[in-house]
């Protein structure tokens, strides 16, 4: 027996994580350096949620996953040629800026309306997924802004696994300190759940699964709304990368077992 | 870099990235092709760079990793692309842009693979090009990947041709594969024997078909022709030894061995029965010439994708080729440039940079080119078979008329009212792509396998001894090694420069050709930095030097340009594919410039990146234009016999006493003379007196306007250098090596 759910996937879109991250001040506000021409790909931590969104949508028939996604149409499109080739799903586009720096209470917000104009969106059945994290600034909040304003109090983060049963309660695995998961039981949806990075591989490409979202993910882009975010006074004082420390010495003479104590004591120092 | 002063200018940011490329190789509204770039690079710098990284290279044998990398190609739809939706596929219409840009995306990783992509669609290309409807559908059908709900592994193919090949040196018509009647009951199919020995077919450890090229050995069948081989049918089918290839090594060859008995139904095309002799609907040499002009495009294109793969790691390389030293503190130019502060590592680079762009603006120019021309083709075909004319020459004579045509349409002024009849004319449409397509393919083939090899070991040379490591970063010394085989199979150079020969002096191409080089100078008018004015005085010489020698004679009256005098049309071949290759890239940049402000990712950075490219244009058309100068210079003067100081070729010169006499009247004529006979008859010890340049003037003039025209191209090298040490680079390659 199968419970069928709306699943709809909040996913921004982020640098590559493979490109050079530099800070820049624009006149925006902070940004990274080149990032609209830098390739962008889905942000891992919410491509995960749509993975599982899928698969989660694959066994349950009757199911059906949208993917709302904020940032320039033209960076979206992009990253669609290749997310739109690993799973199904109805792309809900949002033409807005790009980075991590906008302000996540007025992102909420844009996402929260958007959502709740989703034709034939039965909030009943509605599992709102995320990202936990994100590969570019995460405000850490945005998800459960956007639960909130969509009236949902059952909010997990961090999530792992979630096992649905037949009834349309689920149970979900959250991380928590020390490795370990916190095993909750809900009693249905709706519900949101921030992704960590669940349990699922990167699908495959399919161009044949790609011809498919394409015939709706084109005419979507066509149509993308803009939405301006205000900025509420927020406010950067400095924006730095995390610290990435070098320090390579040429070593000879020196065994492997020597050469790994010592990068393990480096590696404390840094802890 | 020190040593420059530039203007204050717009730099390109970063590594062109796929929007830049999309518009300059003209598939930004083709979303289908889009997609097959990702997915061909999620296997490329995937499964098969682990494969390549693991060693997997390291032999000759068929093993569960290289099959393993046919299965991924399947899963991401690289397999699929040769076939239309109904047949499995994805893509509709012609392929040739859809399987070169597959091509590029696997052999920026590794040439084998492409290559082992590549041999599927080879085989199945006969069965495509010339097979039945019924024909075409089963092979295709069964070759696609399994569909939902299917269960069962996809065929695969490999195209026995076999040498030795057409065109050089031995008949077009040798064949090592006989075909027989074995056996012809009264109203019932013909079977046949099938006997061939294949050599160096690419993907037979694991054909399920083969698709074979054999002469009849009985009266009872007509000619030649390909015929379909199973590894069911009745006989023997033996895959034969793998072939110690030192390159490519994740494809599969090997010298197969077929006595196989099959129905004549698997003959390609089909067949007639006259007079009881089994009559092919196309023999051999038809069915592969269908196929090869296509199939050599997307090898070029593997080279051009080679090229262009070595920007990257060698960039990386070189910025960061002297951290870590004791000498280099952060901060410091040696730490943070490396071997970019020098001059020559940079320009080194640029033209590697330079001659990738080159190749890939003109494989994918062929490309899209035979995309055009696959339904006109047809269309063609259609309208002379309804005149009640089909086959080569019948076709051939049906077309002159069309021709006359095209020759018209290429002479008329824009504006004029005969214009829109004359295009409208698929035939007249037919005749003008064909001219070129006979002339992009083979220049594609010869010019980015062999020049790119060329350059490929100038990228590995910019690596140091770690060029030729197996830790070398984007596995280059593997790329340039593979780039010889990429120059070599599907017709070597000397078969390139054969066809070129023919096509290249086509009357419909030298009128396109007269068209192109007045292109380029209106281009220049408009974008003098791209190197198009020096382009348009280098084709003119080139075209002005075709003429030339097409008339001219040896000192023993052999004629200069003639088919067996490759001295000279190969080395005019060679010099035309240098043209071609700049034009394309001009074109190129000029399609970027257009479109590239519409493009919110691309309009960020446009103005640097198309400055940049174009700066690129201009070295390598500086480049074109020295090696089509020194061809020509070769040939319209190498031909001459050197005068001697013999009585009859020294009359010419003056004597010492004349000079003598002359300096009265001339004061300083002496010091001009070069060539004096002094009174004891002896002379200046050189080879004999200078020769002169009567009837040369026009050829001296063209090289005269054509050095001029190099002006600002070193600007341009040195602007480009400058943008390549200041780019920016991602932090690693996203492929493991």
């Amino acid at each position: 027996m199968s419970y069928p759910l709306h699943i709809v996937v909040c996913a921004g879109i982020v640098p590559d994580p493979l490109q050079t991250l530099e800070p820049v001040t624009t006149p925006a506000g902070p940004g990274l350096k080149n990032e609209m021409v830098l390739p962008a790909v889905l942000d891992p931590w919410a491509a995960s949620a749509l993975y599982e969104a899928a698969d989660l949508a694959a066994k349950n028939p009757g199911s059906k996953v949208w993917l709302v996604s904020l940032g320039p149409k033209a960076k979206l499109q992009q990253v669609m040629m290749t997310v739109a080739q690993k799973v199904a799903f109805e792309l809900v586009p949002i033409d807005g800026p790009i980075g991590g720096f906008p302000d996540a209470h007025s992102t909420a917000a844009v996402l929260a309306e958007t959502i709740a104009a989703l034709p034939g969106l039965d909030r009943g059945k509605l599992l709102l997924f995320g990202g936990w994290e994100s590969a570019t600034r995460g405000a850490g909040v945005t998800l459960q802004l956007v639960g909130e304003r969509l009236g949902i109090a059952d909010q997990f983060q961090g999530v792992d696994q979630i096992d649905l049963h037949e009834d349309g309660s689920f149970e979900v695995l959250e991380r928590v300190e020390g490795g370990k998961h916190q095993v909750s039981v809900c009693a249905g949806a709706p519900a949101v759940l921030g992704w960590a990075t669940g349990s699922l591989a990167e699908p495959r490409n399919n161009p044949q699964v790609g011809m498919a979202n394409m015939r709706t993910i084109m005419p979507a882009l066509q149509k993308a709304k803009a939405a301006k975010l205000d900025a509420n006074g927020l406010r950067y004082v400095s924006v730095s990368l995390p610290k990435q420390q070098r320090e390579t010495r040429v070593v000879k003479d020196r065994s492997p077992d020597e050469i790994a104590r010592e990068l393990a004591e480096w590696i404390g120092e840094e802890n | 870099m020190s040593s420059m002063t530039l203007s204050d200018r717009k730099t390109m940011l970063t590594l062109p990235g796929d929007a830049v490329r999309q518009i300059q190789w003209q598939f930004a509204d083709r979303y289908d092709l889009q997609m097959l770039v990702q997915s061909a690079r999620g296997v490329a710098r995937g499964a098969v760079a682990r494969l390549v990284a693991a060693g997997e290279r390291n032999t000759h044998e068929w093993t569960a990793g290289k099959n393993e990398m046919m299965e991924a190609f399947d899963q991401a739809g690289v397999t699929a692309a040769f076939m239309e939706p109904e047949e499995g596929g994805f893509i509709s219409g012609p392929k040739n842009l859809a399987l070169s840009l597959a091509a590029f995306e696997l052999a920026w990783v590794d040439g084998g693979a492409a290559t082992a992509s590549l041999a599927s669609f080879l085989a199945l290309a006969p069965i495509h090009e010339r097979g039945t409807p019924e024909q075409s559908r089963h092979y295709k059908q069964i070759s696609a990947p399994a569909q939902p709900g299917e269960d069962r592994k996809p065929w695969r193919g490999a195209f026995a041709l076999t040498e030795p090949i057409p065109y050089v040196g031995v008949d077009t018509g040798m064949l090592s594969g006989k075909i027989r009647v074995a056996a012809w009951k009264d109203g019932e199919e013909p079977w046949v024997q099938v006997d061939k020995r294949g050599r160096f077919i690419t993907g037979i450890a694991f054909a399920n078909f083969v698709t074979a090229a054999v002469n009849s050995d009985d009266e009872r069948i007509k000619g030649s022709c390909v015929v379909i081989l199973e590894e069911g049918d009745e006989g023997v089918f033996d895959r034969g030894t793998p072939t110690k290839k030192l390159v490519h090594q994740l494809s599969s060859t090997g010298d197969p061995v077929f006595n196989l008995k099959v129905p004549a139904s698997r003959i390609v095309g089909g067949y007639t029965v006259k007079d009881g002799v089994i009559v092919p609907n196309f023999n051999h040499g038809e069915i592969i010439e269908a196929v090869f002009r296509r199939t050599r495009v997307p090898v070029g294109v593997m080279t051009a994708a080679k090229l262009l793969s070595a920007v990257e790691p060698v960039i990386r390389y070189q910025r960061g080729r002297f951290r870590g030293a004791e000498g280099a503190k952060p901060g410091s130019v040696r730490y943070e440039q490396g071997i970019q502060q020098r001059e020559d590592a940079l320009h080194r680079l640029v033209d590697v940079w330079a001659t990738g762009e080159a190749a890939a603006s003109l494989g994918f120019a062929a490309a899209r080119l035979f995309d055009r021309l696959d339904p006109v083709e047809k269309q063609k075909t259609a309208i002379l078979k309804e005149r009640g004319i089909q086959g080569g020459r019948a076709e051939m004579k049906a077309l002159r008329e069309s021709e006359a045509k095209a020759l018209e349409l290429l002479s008329l002024r824009p504006g004029d009212a005969r214009r829109a009849a004359l295009e409208a004319d698929p035939l007249v449409e037919f005749v003008l792509l064909d001219a070129e397509a006979n002339v992009l393919c083979p220049a594609t083939k010869l010019w980015n396998t062999g020049h790119g090899t060329n350059m490929l070991r100038e990228a590995v040379s910019l690596m140091g001894g770690y060029g030729i490591t197996e830790d070398c970063p984007g596995f280059l010394a593997n790329k340039w090694m593979d780039a010889q085989l990429e120059a070599t199979y599907e017709g070597p150079e000397a078969v390139q420069r054969r066809q070129l020969t023919v096509t290249m002096t086509s009357e419909i191409f030298l009128a396109q050709f007269k068209a192109w080089t007045a292109e380029m100078r209106r281009i220049a008018s408009t974008h003098p930095g791209t190197g198009a004015c020096t382009l348009a005085s280098a084709m003119q010489m080139w075209q002005w030097t075709l003429n030339h020698l097409q008339k001219a004679t040896d000192p023993a009256g052999g004629k200069l340009y003639h088919g067996q005098r490759q001295g000279v049309t190969f080395a005019l071949a060679d010099a035309l594919c240098w043209l071609l290759a700049s034009r394309c890239q001009i074109l190129d940049v000029l399609e970027l410039e257009a479109r590239g402000a519409d493009d919110p990712v691309v309009s960020e950075g446009l103005e640097g990146t198309v400055q940049f490219l174009g700066d690129l244009c201009h070295t390598q058309a500086a480049r074109a234009a020295g090696e089509v100068a020194r061809i020509c210079a070769e040939l319209v003067f190498g031909y001459n016999a050197h005068p001697s100081w013999d009585e009859e070729e020294h009359r010419s010169c003056f004597l010492t006493s004349e000079l003598e006499e002359l300096e009265e009247t001339m004061p300083g004529i002496a010091a001009m003379a070069v060539d004096v006979i002094r009174a004891d008859g002896s002379h200046p010890q050189k080879a004999g007196p200078c020769a002169g340049c009567a009837g040369s003037g026009e050829f001296l003039r063209l090289q005269s306007k054509l050095t001029a025209c190099l002006t600002g191209s070193r600007l341009a090298k040195d602007r480009a250098a400058e943008t390549v040490s200041k780019v920016m680079i991602p932090e690693a390659l996203d492929y493991p090596a």
